[in-house]
């Protein structure tokens, strides 16, 4: 495996966990659970926006494994 | 008259008066009568035996002592809820009987208790060593309320200072096979939505004896057929896992990989991660 498929397997999970909490956020009814759950999907959104930065740049560097 | 008929009729008719006469004592528990409420229950009782197998030739005498026995009690029951000085004299003051842990014998003798009394009281509460009670207190109906020590009160989340989510009712959706629109409604969902869950595990409405749906929209069921085993909701243990995984994750690459900047990114993500797993540790996993 390469680092940038790796990589890709984390943004993967963290995508993933992300729609989780997005619904977990719309289905609460406790305001401050809420906000908890909100205020944690702002930053999955930063990290994941990171880490696709980052596969860009690995792209780049590794053009034969790109879109695995 | 013969003295079999006489007697049918008077208990017939005192039966109906006490009735009406304990309805109108009102609804205070029997768990909580005074001394005072089972002195005046035992003499209504008596002079109403009496009355009604003919033992007291005064009939009417028999009526007034009755009336008096149930009127003054509900007379000093409405008194004692206007005015406070009447109601710690009728219905009496609790007494303290342990302060700051220490048992004050005066007060003791004053509510004629035994240490013996005491104690047995006390280990009806639990409590075994009196050194244990903080505050103890005998309230106008006999009973020992106890306050233990504060290393010996039951640990609350509060007390291990720990943060836990803060759930809604679980609202109930399936009761006897039956989908009840007005709770989904409540949750903002609807039938689709619960066909669709019940579909994900398998399981035909009808089938369902209870479904309810907790704060997150997850779904606990009960079927009818209780040999079937439904494996329990784990979506947000889930997801705490997942989250947990990408940090580790991130921490790895931060570790491997030779670029600064990559790095400096890397840990700062995981990082991140990190306040989100502790962030949601309470809601997810408490």
């Amino acid at each position: 495996m390469t680092v940038a498929s790796q990589v890709k397997g984390t943004i993967a999970s963290l995508k993933g966990a992300r729609a989780t909490l997005e619904t977990f956020t719309i289905i609460e009814e406790n305001q401050e659970a809420k906000d908890r759950y909100g205020r944690n999907l702002n930053r999955l959104d930063r990290v994941i926006g990171d880490m696709e930065k980052r596969l860009q740049v690995l792209e780049f560097e590794e053009p034969q494994y790109k879109g695995f | 008259m013969p003295e079999w008929l006489m007697i049918l009729i008077r208990s017939v008719l005192l039966f109906g008066l006490t009735l009406v006469g304990a309805r109108l004592l009102g609804k205070r528990q029997s768990g909580q009568l005074t001394f005072f409420d089972v002195v005046t229950g035992i003499a209504i009782g008596v002079i109403v035996a009496l009355l009604s197998l003919n033992l007291m030739r005064n009939m009417l005498g028999g009526i007034i002592a009755l009336v008096v026995w149930a009127g003054f009690p509900i007379a000093l029951h409405y008194l004692s809820m206007k005015s406070k000085t009447v109601r710690d004299f009728v219905l009496g003051k609790e007494t303290i009987l342990i302060n700051h842990g220490k048992v004050l014998d005066d007060k003791l003798m004053e509510v004629r208790l035994t240490p013996e009394d005491l104690l047995s009281q006390l280990r009806r509460k639990n409590v075994f060593s009196f050194a244990d009670v903080e505050f103890a207190v005998m309230e106008p109906t006999g009973d020992i309320s106890v306050l233990l020590n504060k290393e010996k009160q039951p640990i609350t989340p509060k007390t291990l200072e720990l943060d836990v989510g803060r759930e809604s009712v679980p609202q109930t959706v399936i009761l006897d096979g039956v989908m009840m629109d007005e709770a989904l409604t409540a949750m903002g969902f609807n039938r689709g939505w619960l066909h669709t869950e019940l579909e994900k595990v398998g399981v035909a409405p009808e089938n369902v004896f209870i479904a309810q749906v907790d704060s997150t929209g997850q779904l606990y069921l009960d079927l009818f057929d209780d040999a079937i085993i439904l494996p329990k909701p784990k979506t947000k243990e889930l997801l705490y896992a997942t989250l947990k995984k990408s940090q580790a994750d991130c921490e790895l690459f931060a570790l491997s990989t030779q670029q600064p900047r990559a790095k400096q990114m890397y840990s700062d993500s995981s990082q991140i991660l990190n306040e989100v797993v502790q962030d949601l540790e309470p809601l997810l996993k408490r």
